[in-house]
């Protein structure tokens, strides 16, 4: 998509975020923080909105996002920070940092924690990216059921995976003889199980919309098909790739649930950790040591991806989505690929599915049958497995609305070229404090919640209409970062042009922006419903008894005897999985796409 | 280049999909909340917002009481509650019983709730020391549960026993004879077929350490553990894992026919029975908030959670006993499931001095055993 004809392309182009090199900088000093500045005619942008009003508008825009996290993270997370660096006097008390940090066993969780969430981040990477390429650039029938398939595993409760992976692996099991019942590797398996879907379509979405001829023409100067890859893709996918992979280590270095349910016994993370301290011990001040070091290890993470991110950036030529049918060379990506869905995804899958079919009156549909009904079996008041999927389906879409209206102005910002220092580091340090939400331990901040908003404003907190604003949260980070790569990508020189021939900033937004915008969109309002549908541990917190979500039923049906309330959990989980498979399917081909249409190759 | 010339089209389309987005969501955006505010399936006359709560007072007003997650409540009898009482009913349920006790503690200072249901004997001590609940004697207490009351202040509601569970059939089949004891379960032909669950994230996990530090001894239950552990003892992470997923009689089919449980849970699995010499008990109580803004609300709803109704409901909706022993059990309660003569009692001020050190010690040998 070059605006100018000539444009060669094979180059990548500066990265967007410097100047261009025809670029004046006259005004730098007072530039209006985070204002768009065309540097070719920056008079028309004066006539068209005047710095000061477009730094306004950009204000207002930025100050949406930092409300909502301040009130609905800072507020929470700093709430249980503060009660854990203080002391009974209200003075600061760092004493417990001195006596956790001196333990030996402290650092023996940072180095778990980190041991596991590489090993998850890289197994995640090496089996999505060839994921990404089948599922993303190869044409073949059954291409898009694979895709729904691998994003099941998002949405599905830990503990309905961990009695999947379980029923697979233990002793009896299927899979027993392997021998990987309660070790580190069913961890780290089960962390791929979880993340692959975020790589494959992170990385997938950027990499259908490459433009093919630049490795072609690489092939064509005689490079190996491995040369090409490695000199051509990879750079170009950098940012999706850095972008993926650090939210892979975020939610593989707070995984709770697969650690403690298939983990080698005794060995805990700093999440668990954080969980222990809080909820059994109520120690406060050694749970704040804790999550100030899982803070540490998410601050390092997000800055190394985003450093690694920072020198891959580059506009791309991206092209409306374009595949190939399969051919030979790409063989050995689309065995992995298979193997993965197979052996990885889809074997829990179908344990869990039948197990689904199965009742004390043998094969059938029983379990499905008892959705409907809470007689025998009776929950919360009545609330049978169908209300709370609705409830679920209903949260989702606030959350999933809400999340684009904070996402979306938030994309924006953090992509918009800015040339002063102030702005350049504002946007640098909101990029990264996005991603807390997900380094952040669920139990600090489903207590944080009791403490701060519960706590201020108790009848709105138990009307639970705080889910769907706490699920957005949660859902964010993913949303932002599904965004901001493919905005970045945005050629500055296409802004600049616009902005030439008279385009106001607005229409710029529009016309420039917008297609780029609305081609990420449906994947990112896929992962906000996703997010949102398996959301577990502040919806827990916030959630009104008689209006609980699918997730926390399942959980809570797991909870209790009788074999109905065990077979009702697993249907349950059938159909949320089955729900968010189709509802990521939908989002995708929601995607406007040209004219041309995308079938016929270019 | 043909994208170009495509791209008013394609933004047309573009604009065309996000509207037609942006409609769909406008259109069922706010549902979750007008539905959670409307008459839904929830509380019989609609949860009140803050503001008619507070203008409400004169007519009785609202009583909020938090729970634990297991609390079961049918809108039937939410609705007599409200109409005998004239308060009207709203709860809160953020967690397990450990999660209920902690979300007290921390909110002390400010309390937000009136009443509380579901605090068990192994944190009763703590929070009558924490100084969250207030005195309540209530006159609706049943003959039966009379010495079951703490200090005045937490009145008991359900009763039941955390036993190791036996699959009978199983031993039937392997011809071994089931373990009777306590100690018979650290020998090594039964140490390496129980699957118990751990006591630092689990309530029966704690009950059973308790139970084992009071029978073995302050000096020998780190021995006991020690041969448990060393002989092959699995610790899952909750109830559900090592009830579905590694006991041989559950859903899971695992490999340990002992586990960790319920004495009620042989009600739903007649192929198992309880090891009696293992059974602790469990009661679980209610109390008025130290604080509350509607005690009498708060009083009112104990005196219902005491009443016949509630108490003959308790096997059904939340498996555990009614203090009321007068009341008869469901048939296959009766049958399979009735609770222990003489079941182990673990002192509650013990506990409540005890706990953080008996969950590190436990930490370190579990640690150090793996």
């Amino acid at each position: 998509m070059s605006l100018v004809p000539g444009d060669p392309a094979l180059v990548p182009t500066p990265a967007p975020t410097r100047v261009p090199a025809s670029g004046r900088a006259p005004e730098t000093g007072t530039a209006p923080p985070g204002g768009d500045r065309a540097d070719v005619v920056p008079g028309r942008w004066r006539r068209a909105a005047g710095p000061v009003g477009r730094g306004l508008v950009w204000t207002v825009v930025a100050a949406v996002p930092l409300a909502f996290l301040a009130v609905f993270f800072l507020w929470p997370v700093g709430s249980m920070l503060a009660r854990g660096v203080t002391n009974a006097a209200g003075q600061l008390d760092l004493g417990a940092f001195a006596e956790v940090l001196a333990e030996s066993r402290t650092w023996r969780l940072v180095g778990q924690t980190l041991g596991l969430a590489v090993a998850g981040t890289l197994g995640s990477l090496l089996l999505g990216l060839p994921g990404a390429y089948v599922l993303y650039r190869c044409r073949f029938p059954g291409r898009n059921l694979l895709r729904g398939l691998s994003t099941v595993p998002f949405v599905l409760p830990t503990v309905v995976v961990g009695t999947a992976f379980r029923a697979l692996l233990a002793e009896n099991g299927p899979l027993g003889f392997l021998g990987l019942d309660q070790t580190l590797t069913a961890v780290v398996l089960a962390m791929v199980f979880f993340n692959f879907s975020v790589v494959v379509r992170q990385v997938g979405a950027l990499w259908s919309t490459l433009d093919p001829r630049t490795g072609e023409a690489a092939r064509m100067l005689g490079a190996s098909p491995w040369r090409t890859f490695v000199t051509v893709t990879v750079p170009a996918l950098g940012p999706a790739i850095a972008s993926a992979g650090s939210l892979v280590f975020l939610f593989c270095s707070t995984a709770f649930g697969i650690v403690q349910t298939l983990g080698r016994p005794g060995v805990g993370t700093l999440e668990t950790e954080i969980y222990i301290q809080t909820t059994a011990f109520l120690d406060l001040r050694t749970a704040a040591v804790f999550s100030t070091l899982q803070f540490v290890v998410v601050i390092l993470a997000v800055t190394l991806a985003n450093r690694f991110r920072a020198g891959t950036e580059t506009a791309l030529r991206l092209r409306e989505p374009t595949s190939h049918p399969l051919r030979r060379a790409d063989a050995v990506p689309f065995a992995v690929t298979m193997l993965t869905v197979v052996l990885l995804i889809a074997a829990p899958i179908v344990a869990l599915v039948a197990r689904s079919f199965q009742s004390s009156q043998g094969w059938g549909l029983r379990n499905y049958e008892l959705l409907g009904s809470s007689a025998g079996s009776g929950f919360a008041g009545g609330t049978t497995v169908l209300q709370a999927l609705e409830h679920s389906v209903k949260i989702a879409l606030d959350a999933t609305v809400i999340t684009l209206v904070v996402g979306v102005p938030l994309a924006l910002l953090l992509t918009r070229p800015v040339r002063s220092r102030w702005a350049v580091r504002a946007q640098r340090l909101f990029d990264a404090a996005i991603m807390l939400p997900l380094g952040v331990s669920a139990v600090t901040v489903g207590f944080g919640f009791v403490v701060s908003l519960v706590a201020s404003a108790p009848q709105l907190a138990y009307s639970g209409a705080l889910v769907p604003l706490a699920q957005a949260v949660v859902a964010l980070p993913l949303v932002v970062r599904s965004l901001v790569p493919v905005l970045r990508a945005v050629d500055p020189r296409l802004r600049e042009a616009a902005a030439v021939l008279g385009a106001s900033p607005g229409r710029v937004l529009r016309t420039v922006d917008g297609p780029f915008l609305a081609r990420g969109l449906g994947l990112a309002a896929g992962f906000a419903f996703a997010v949102s549908l398996g959301e577990f541990g502040a919806t827990t917190f916030l959630a009104s008894p008689d209006y609980q979500t699918l997730p926390v039923l399942i959980v809570r049906l797991l909870g209790r005897p009788g074999e109905d309330n065990y077979g009702m959990a697993m249907a349950g989980s059938v159909i949320l999985a089955v729900l968010t498979a189709t509802v990521m399917l939908v989002c995708e081909r929601l995607r406007p796409r040209g004219a041309a249409g995308t079938g016929a190759g270019f | 280049m043909h994208h170009l010339s495509a791209a008013p089209t394609s933004r047309r389309r573009a604009r065309g999909a996000l509207a037609i987005l942006g409609i769909a969501a406008l259109a069922l955006t706010g549902c979750s909340v007008a539905d959670q505010s409307g008459a839904g399936d929830g509380t019989a006359p609609a949860t009140t917002d803050g503001a008619s709560g507070a203008s409400g007072a004169g007519t009785g007003g609202t009583v909020t009481v938090m729970t634990h997650d297991s609390f079961n409540i049918t809108e039937e009898q939410i609705a007599a509650f409200e109409q005998e009482s004239g308060y009207e009913l709203t709860t809160t349920a953020p967690g397990d019983a450990g999660t209920l006790v902690n979300q007290l503690i921390l909110s002390k200072d400010n309390p937000t709730v009136d009443a509380v249901y579901g605090i068990d004997n192994l944190s009763a001590q703590r929070v009558i020391d924490e100084g969250v609940v207030a005195e309540y004697a209530s006159g609706a207490l049943p003959e039966s549960a009379q010495d079951l009351v703490v200090e005045d202040r937490l009145t008991p509601i359900d009763q039941g026993q955390v036993c190791v569970n036996v699959d009978e059939q199983w031993f039937e089949e392997n011809d071994l004879a089931a373990p009777t004891t306590l100690e018979d379960l650290a020998r090594p032909e039964y140490a390496r077929l129980f699957v118990t669950t751990n006591p630092v994230t689990s309530s029966p996990g704690l009950a059973f350490l308790a139970a084992t530090v009071t029978e073995k001894g302050e000096d020998g239950w780190q021995d006991y553990w020690q041969r448990l552990l060393e002989g092959g003892t699995k610790v899952a992470a909750g109830w559900s894992d090592a009830y579905y997923s590694d006991f041989s009689a559950g859903e899971g089919q695992g490999a340990y026919p002992l586990v960790l449980s319920y004495s009620s849970s042989p009600a739903f699995a007649p192929t198992t029975g309880v090891v009696e010499d293992t059974c602790t008990t469990q009661v679980e109580y209610a109390g008025v908030v130290e604080g509350a803004k509607n005690p009498e609300g708060a009083q009112a709803f104990i005196d219902f959670l005491l009443a016949e109704d509630f108490q003959a409901s308790l096997p059904e909706n939340m498996f555990m006993y009614p203090v009321d022993e007068s009341l008869e059990l469901p048939a296959e309660w009766a049958q399979n499931a009735t609770l222990v003569e003489d079941p182990i009692e673990a002192d509650l001020r013990q506990i409540a001095e005890k706990r953080e050190a008996w969950l590190e010690d436990w930490n370190a040998l579990y640690e150090a055993a793996s």
